[in-house]
């Protein structure tokens, strides 16, 4: 160890104990990424992918690596509760199943669903393709951190033609402890030919700590699958790294509703491949940076067959200091003809400190494409606003009127009411009243 | 009930009102004419406290109260309600959350209850049945993919919901075919009252068939310039504003 510079972040991830998992193939792996972690560090802003969020700070903290009490951390269990959202459950606390906050009772026939602490010690070799993965990318810090370290998460597998109407639910809650943590979970979903499931996916913040939180998520579609997929992220003052790279095969479809409301820090890379012809991936999503809250999205979309549709509609609004980043690229590949992609990025800010970075981009190798892509900033309608105060509303609430409106457009496709609903209140409550 | 005095505004550095004076008693309509760039929707937004629009000169009181002191919205809990010209879309926000925000708004401003979602969907029902407009405009956001009749229906329902003391109506005419020119009247006809006034302000004389005014004010260069009862209306129609120019020597308040 002669480098002599070594940020607290990674010099206190370089000396944490790597998790004991008693499978050689695993703990070579972990190793292996903890090596490449420790030797790249954390991305620079001349790292494309981390242009616009800079980890200075991050890299002066040093966070405890898992948290060994995570088993009798108190969490409010009616501060779990999601309206109209009853199904199964998984519920992790600062990175570990919590067993006796899940619900696992009655799942739907085809549906297995399970944490993947036990899916590792039933049938680890199911998931040694996924864990083995290495990561060479220069951006791929927290993918590194991630696969040395995450011990925990989802592994949920859909049998072939289960069609299951109740929504099952992943709950990542972030718990008070003596020392700020640093947890990791590994989702693994993969939906079978002909299934069609929803999946409510919440991170949540129960003590106000500053916690680090990564997640790495695969989620793989085989053909004529359909996914719903619904993230409510509300980390509070944690900061949140999540990864989550979608795999649609032939026909599949896969609808996407993420609503970023906290994170002192949230980033999120979401990736899809579409390597099926005519698969469709529609994303709708709203981030909101406050206060001083930076929340980054990055959306990589890669049509990789013929007649595949993606679609992506993003609201973001910021306010105080907050910081909003959106990155949108759509590559269209040779081969991938009749394509089908859109993006549309509309912003606003609330306040003169308020920031927000949007970058579509499109890359098209293909022949017979339809791609358009859009990204505006601005500030609210002062006609509108001037309408509604007109009719005797005041002023602050005809701002929260205009703004929630704005943020809730990409979800009134949301076929499921009482989320809706609940999105629609959590908006509300949300925006300055 | 309304008192203008010598008001002067300006818009964008440019004087557009030049000595505006008008009193508008309770139950009273008024219309006011002119031709474009008199400035007629100056002074509907002058009164309602649009931004952009800055008083150099004179005094307009609403029952008695300095009206430039109130905000938008708190002229709106006093009464004084406007129709606007172009009425603006909102897409995202419900037609009925809307409604009932900003009547709830007004009956909190006026230290009164305020309406349950059941409570004000009936009393919008009531309301909907004058204006003859169909219920599924509610559920869609506020003007959003509405026609241009829509739209300017959907403002005087707002106006029957609301029932303001003093309504001004920006050029609600324009724009219009004759049924929905009609149905907008009725909807006017069916509020007058003896303690509701009218400020009509329209380009043409054809409102002013349907909704007969107490008195009509000619407008021009930011003043008002010649006064009387309806046949002033009518003599216009005939004569053209040129007619104005040529006879109308600046007169002072009305009434």
């Amino acid at each position: 160890m002669n480098q002599p510079a070594r940020p607290p972040f990674v010099a206190a991830l370089a000396d944490a104990p790597l998790p004991a998992s008693g499978i050689a193939w695993l703990d070579q792996a972990r190793r292996e990424n903890l090596d490449a972690f420790v030797a790249a560090g954390l991305p620079d802003t001349r790292v494309e992918a981390w242009k616009y969020t800079a980890l200075r700070a991050l890299a002066q903290r040093s966070f405890v690596a898992g948290d060994g009490q995570a088993a009798g951390r108190p969490v409010d269990r009616a501060a779990l509760a999601l309206p109209g959202v009853d199904g199964p459950t998984l519920v992790f606390v600062n990175g570990a199943f919590r067993a006796d906050l899940s619900a696992l009772d009655a799942l739907p026939e085809g549906v297995s669903l399970l944490p993947l602490s036990r899916a590792l010690t039933e049938d680890p070799e199911t998931l040694r393709f996924a864990l083995s993965r290495h990561y060479r990318e220069p951006g791929d810090a927290f993918a590194r951190i991630n696969g040395a370290f995450a011990a925990d998460g989802a592994v949920l597998r859909v049998a072939d033609r289960a069609r299951i109407a109740t929504p099952l639910r992943l709950v990542f809650v972030g718990a008070a402890a003596d020392h700020d943590l640093a947890w990791h979970v590994r989702n693994l979903v993969e939906v079978g030919e002909g299934a069609e499931i929803t999946l409510v996916e919440q991170h949540l913040d129960a003590g106000g700590q500053a916690h680090l939180g990564t997640q790495l998520a695969e989620l793989t579609l085989r053909a004529d699958a359909v996914l719903h997929h619904v993230v409510l992220q509300q980390a509070g003052a944690s900061s949140l790294v999540r990864r989550s790279h979608y795999r649609l095969d032939t026909r599949t479809r896969a609808h996407l509703h993420v609503l970023e409301l906290g994170g002192a820090l949230a980033r999120h890379d979401l990736w899809a491949e579409l390597v099926g012809d005519a698969a469709a991936f529609h994303t709708h999503g709203a981030f909101l940076p406050d206060g001083r809250q930076h929340v980054d999205t990055q959306l990589a979309i890669h049509h990789r067959a013929r007649d595949t549709v993606s679609s992506s509609t993003w609201r973001g609004v910021a306010s105080g200091r907050g910081r909003g980043v959106f990155r949108g690229a759509i590559v269209v590949n040779a081969g991938a003809d009749g394509a089908d992609a859109s993006l549309n990025n509309k912003n606003l800010l609330l306040s003169p400190q308020a920031e927000i970075d949007t970058k579509p981009e499109l890359e098209i190798y293909a022949d017979e494409v339809k791609a358009a892509h859009g990204a505006t900033v601005g500030q609210l309608d002062e006609r509108a606003l001037f309408y509604l105060r007109s009719r005797g509303i005041p002023g602050a609430q005809a701002r929260t009127l205009l703004t929630s409106a704005f943020a809730r457009a990409p979800f009134e496709s949301l076929p499921h009411q009482a989320l809706r609903e609940h999105i629609d209140q959590l908006l509300l409550s949300r925006l300055p009243a | 009930m309304l008192k203008i005095d010598n008001l002067h505004a300006r818009v964008e550095g440019k004087d557009i009102l030049k000595g505006l004076s008008l009193e508008v008693k309770p139950g009273e309509v008024h219309a006011i004419m002119g031709p474009n760039g008199a400035g007629k929707s100056t002074l509907g937004n002058v009164l309602s406290g649009r931004e952009g629009y800055e008083v150099t000169e004179g005094s307009v009181l609403f029952e008695g109260r300095n009206l430039f002191e109130l905000e938008p919205e708190e002229r709106a809990a006093a009464g004084v309600f406007l129709a606007f010209q172009y009425p603006v879309e909102i897409p995202g926000v419900n037609n009925t959350y809307f409604l009932r925000a900003a009547f709830n708004a007004q009956r909190r401003a006026r230290g009164e209850a305020e309406l349950d979602s059941m409570q004000f969907l009936k009393l919008v029902r009531e309301k909907l049945k004058i204006m003859q407009l169909s219920p599924d405009l509610l559920n869609r956001a506020v003007n959003e993919g509405f026609s241009g009749g829509e739209k300017k229906r959907n403002e005087i329902f707002q106006m029957a919901l609301l029932e303001p003391k003093l309504a001004i109506l920006d050029e609600t005419d324009s724009g219009l075919d004759i049924d929905a020119l009609k149905q907008v009247a009725e909807g006017v006809k069916a509020l007058r009252s003896p303690e509701r006034s009218f400020i009509v302000v329209t380009h043409y004389q054809r409102l002013l068939d349907y909704i007969v005014p107490d008195f009509v004010h000619v407008l021009a260069g930011g003043r008002i310039v010649e006064s009387g009862d309806r046949s002033l209306a009518l003599k216009l129609e005939e004569h053209g504003y040129a007619w104005v120019a040529e006879h109308g020597e600046p007169a002072g308040a009305s009434a």
